[in-house]
């Protein structure tokens, strides 16, 4: 297993048998990944209280098909599917974002509040204001924005540390849950179950506007995180070392952690705040590919590919359906467990 | 080494400070071209905020640090990096990175966003490997070398860099005094070959022994400055670290070597 | 470094916070939507006050009271005893998925078996509580792990049950309905006659926190430090996991999920008497009440005549108070 590049002292060899078998790994997981997303797509248009055959698909998407078909797999869900896939991808970008920059791999927008914030400002919305759709999602935008900033602007001494953001989270997340219990015995019985169904993280109802609207307005988001990969790779080495070789750390991890809330205000506006896919999607896609670093592309498909079976687990192999949150919660947390235990394990 | 005149760094009545403390206070200093600066002094007395200061990882409050006549406030954080390389005290190798990949970070300031990894790149590493000796560990993590192999690794990877000035943060920290040695020996060969060098060091005598250029500090201040046979001077020891000691010539280099005098520890009498 | 108080400060102290105790008890028997005066409350007590007083005294204020200061009791010394014991000041019963594992087993009652009057779920809430704590602690208190990965085996397992509950109360409106005023938290409910069951199992995981004292002590410095002193590091373990699922646990139970108070007290009782166990139990025994009733008292005050819920106020008081920690210089990785 020596390199051979000691024979060839001064010459430039062949490229590196690591570097090149590595990105040989993350390429197959990604084939791997994606072959899974389509599988799940395909079983998202195929089930259902009314089943299509799966030699009809093609033939719908491609615009034939009678019209309840038509409605059945395109306008509900084909929609439906697409916003799992956009919702997944953004919130596994996301993650990789949050836990790059602060270095820590338990960081995620959950467990920094921002959901509980947009909870919160959808409620009050809700109180305050109207129950239209699109207040709802102002409202929910708004206040995960806030709540951002707020966090940030706590955490932020002699710069952001990763260990501060966890805890300053966990501390605001709980103000706000207290905030949002009170509310929730405010209103009527209806209106709260509409509210924490919402508040849950559901796919139900989603509609092809504001899917549309909110992966559209993501895209820059994506491409500009895409952007700062390389520079995100040498804050890993640590703030004096980015530093030093030319890559701006305060400057990369405020973009990089707005580009992280932007996508997952885009995510929230869609499905609510839907939780630990963010957390658990770069963490899943590190360890698969077995690279150092937490890769976006694959973080956005295993994001896509969690959340969409989850879905479908919510929506047909429970008792009763639910929303998609309740599952990617339960699920989400079983995982995190398994890690601290792993970790505990391999520390021992 | 890349072709380029050797580069003039020189402090200029800087001050330095860490939330509302002033650590650094008007310091002026030359750093001479092609020379290997070793700065010691005791504890908190600046040293390791100066070379965060020259690395341009602090900005200072008064006065500036100039690099070839020009303020390294002002020169783009790329073009700076490929002048001057740190290796930090607090350096993070991500879990699981091999010692190829970690050295090859080192190109950042000179590849641009589209640039693939071109043959200059990898001449870079792979000379970088050859002169610190860890070619054999290439593709080995680096969470799984020793103390002394990982710091040959983060000293490949700054010289990847290939700058013409290097700075090092007490670079012998948590090395068994073989592995230090071996690396001294390792700067002073770079200081030949043309690079100037500013170390950080907390051992008088390495410092008196490798350093072209000794600058002592105490409280912020540069005491004394110049070659280690005009600096490290029994006064100036006594002075700067409070030390009681005598300086005899090296019996290797000729140079001077500082020995401790004995001070029996006195028990408190309480009244 | 020994860890030892004055003798005498640390009597002044009780003597200080059992005074501010009294007031908070008599304030809480006080106020409210029908505020009454000291004198009235007192005739009321000894049994000469009018009907009227005597019904809003002894059947809405003095149950409530009650609850407030064993609920208050317990979790304060329950803190104590997690921040002793992982030697980690951010650890607080409530962060430990306590009040989700309570959740958990309230909603399984409401919607499985029917119940609905508060005084019914204690028993449920109280098992929950039991089992979570103690797969919580197993998990995150033991081997290498700082507060980061205690707070978050506690996060983890509480969004497991959090989600299933959430699943049941939103399949089931009444279940639903039950449950968001449980998870308010609330001095109602606990009849006089749970809290007789409760209090002995309260009075238990007090008296072996107070045996723990000296261990904990010891622990102070690090285990192998303790164990050089003879101490049994195992045995103590043990013993801090039973009195924190007793305390913790029960609190839960009659009172619903009230968090940060755990958190709360035994740092501002560090902060008057020190690091010494022998006497921040103790203190933090008396001091737990005082906050309980406060953000009782405050919460019945301030939109009188409606209420809001304790487990609501305490939060805005104590969540700032942990922000307010970690971002001191000093909580680099505590």
């Amino acid at each position: 297993m020596v390199a051979t590049v000691v024979d060839r002292a001064g010459r430039v060899g062949r490229p590196a048998r690591s570097v090149a078998a590595g990105r040989r790994r993350v390429l197959a997981v990604g084939v791997a990944a994606s072959v899974v997303l389509v599988v799940l797509v395909t079983l998202g248009l195929i089930l259902g209280d009314f089943p299509v055959p799966l030699e009809r698909i093609p033939t719908i998407l491609a615009g034939g098909g009678e019209g309840i078909e038509h409605t059945v797999v395109v306008d509900w869900r084909l929609t439906r599917v697409i916003a799992a896939v956009g919702v997944g991808a953004l919130l596994g970008i996301a993650g990789a974002l949050f836990q790059t920059v602060t270095r820590n791999p338990l960081a995620s927008p959950d467990i920094l509040g921002l959901s509980s914030g947009a909870f919160s400002g959808m409620l009050l919305t809700l109180v305050l204001v109207s129950a239209s759709w699109q207040a709802l999602v102002a409202g929910s935008l708004v206040g995960g924005l806030v709540t951002a900033l707020v966090i940030q602007m706590l955490a932020s001494r002699d710069g952001l540390q990763g260990f501060r953001i966890v805890v300053v989270g966990i501390g605001v997340s709980a103000m706000l849950a207290s905030l949002n219990t009170w509310l929730l015995l405010q209103v009527e019985l209806e209106t709260a179950m509409f509210a924490s169904a919402w508040g849950a993280g559901s796919l139900n109802g989603v509609s092809a506007g504001p899917v549309t609207g909110a992966l559209v307005a993501a895209v820059p988001i994506v491409v500009g995180a895409f952007c700062l990969v390389p520079r995100m790779r040498q804050l890993e080495l640590g703030d004096d070392l980015a530093a030093a070789t030319g890559a701006r750390p305060h400057a990369v991890r405020a973009l990089a952690l707005l580009a992280g809330v932007g996508l997952v205000s885009a995510a929230t506006t869609v499905a609510g705040p839907v939780a630990f896919v963010a957390l658990a999607a770069p963490q899943i896609a590190r360890r698969l590919a077995r690279t150092p670093s937490l890769p976006l592309g694959l973080s956005a498909l295993l994001g896509a590919a969690v959340l969409l079976a989850s879905d479908l687990v919510a929506q047909h192999a429970l008792p009763a359906p639910l929303p998609v949150g309740v599952v990617t919660v339960s699920v989400g947390g079983l995982y995190l467990l398994s890690v601290i235990v792993l970790e505990l394990r391999r520390r021992a | 080494m890349p072709d380029r005149p050797p580069a003039s760094l020189t402090v200029e009545q800087a001050s330095f400070a860490y939330a509302d403390t002033r650590i650094v206070d008007q310091l002026s200093l030359q750093i001479e071209p092609g020379s290997f600066t070793v700065v010691i002094g005791p504890n908190a007395c600046g040293k390791s905020t100066l070379l965060r200061g020259l690395a341009r990882l602090l900005a200072p409050e008064e006065g500036q640090v100039v690099l070839d006549g020009r303020s390294i406030a002002g020169i783009p954080a790329k073009t700076l990096a490929r002048r001057m390389g740190l290796l930090p005290q607090t350096a993070v190798a991500p879990e699981g990175i091999t010692v190829r990949d970690l050295v090859s970070r080192g190109r950042y300031p000179h590849r641009g966003m589209l640039r693939p990894w071109s043959p200059t790149d990898e001449s870079a590493v792979v000379e970088a490997l050859a002169a610190t000796g860890t070619t054999e560990l290439a593709d080995r993590p680096v969470d799984a070398l020793s103390g002394g192999q990982r710091q040959r690794v983060w000293i490949a990877m700054v010289l990847a860099q290939q700058t013409e000035v290097l700075l090092l943060d007490e670079p012998t920290t948590y090395l068994d005094v073989a592995h230090q040695v071996e690396l001294l020996e390792l700067l002073a060969a770079l200081h030949e070959q043309g690079r100037t060098i500013v170390a950080v060091l907390h051992d008088l005598n390495q410092a008196a022994r490798y350093a072209t250029t000794v600058v002592a500090m105490r409280d912020g201040r540069v005491i004394a400055e110049g070659p280690p046979a005009e600096v490290v001077t029994s006064e100036n020891v006594s002075a700067v670290f409070g030390l009681a000691n005598t300086v005899i010539p090296d019996p290797v280099t000729g140079g001077p070597l500082v020995v401790p005098l004995r001070a029996p520890h006195v028990t408190e009498v309480r009244p | 470094m020994t860890v030892t108080t004055r003798p005498g400060r640390g009597i002044l102290s009780v003597g200080v916070v059992a005074a501010i105790l009294a007031v908070a008890v008599l304030a809480s028997l006080a106020l409210g939507a029908n505020p009454l005066a000291p004198p009235a409350v007192i005739d009321a007590l000894a049994g000469r006050g009018t009907r009227e007083t005597s019904f809003v005294v002894w059947d809405l204020r003095v149950p409530r009271t009650v609850v407030g200061i064993i609920a208050g009791a317990a979790l304060g010394a329950a803190g104590a005893l997690m921040q002793a014991f992982t030697r980690n000041p951010l650890a607080d019963p409530g962060l430990l998925g306590v009040g989700a594992g309570a959740a958990f087993a309230v909603a399984l009652g409401v919607s499985l078996f029917g119940l609905s009057d508060p005084g019914e779920v204690v028993w449920p809430a109280f098992a929950g509580a039991l089992l979570v704590t103690m797969a919580v602690s197993v998990i995150g208190a033991s081997g290498p792990g700082g507060p980061v990965r205690l707070i978050l085996a506690g996060v983890a397992l509480g969004a497991v049950l959090s989600g299933i509950t959430t699943a049941i109360t939103l399949t089931d409106p009444e279940a639903f309905d039950r449950m968001r005023g449980w998870n308010a938290g609330s001095l109602l409910g606990a009849g006089l006659d749970d809290l007789g069951a409760i209090a002995p199992l309260v009075a238990a995981g007090a008296v072996l926190a107070f045996a723990l004292a000296p261990g904990l002590n010891a622990m102070a410095l690090g285990d192998d430090v303790a164990r050089s002193q003879g101490v049994n590091v195992g045995r103590i373990r043990i013993g801090v996991i039973v009195a924190v699922t007793l305390l913790a646990g029960a609190a839960t139970a009659i009172a619903g999920p009230i968090s940060f108070v755990g958190l709360m007290i035994p740092h501002v009782v560090r902060w008057i008497v020190g690091p010494d166990q022998r006497a921040v139990l103790p203190l933090s025994l008396l001091a737990g009440p005082v906050v309980v009733l406060a953000a009782d008292i405050l919460g019945r005050v301030v939109i009188a005549p409606a209420e809001v819920p304790v487990g609501v106020v305490v939060a805005f008081v104590g969540a700032p108070l942990l922000i307010a920690l970690a971002r001191r210089r000093t909580a680099r990785a505590l």
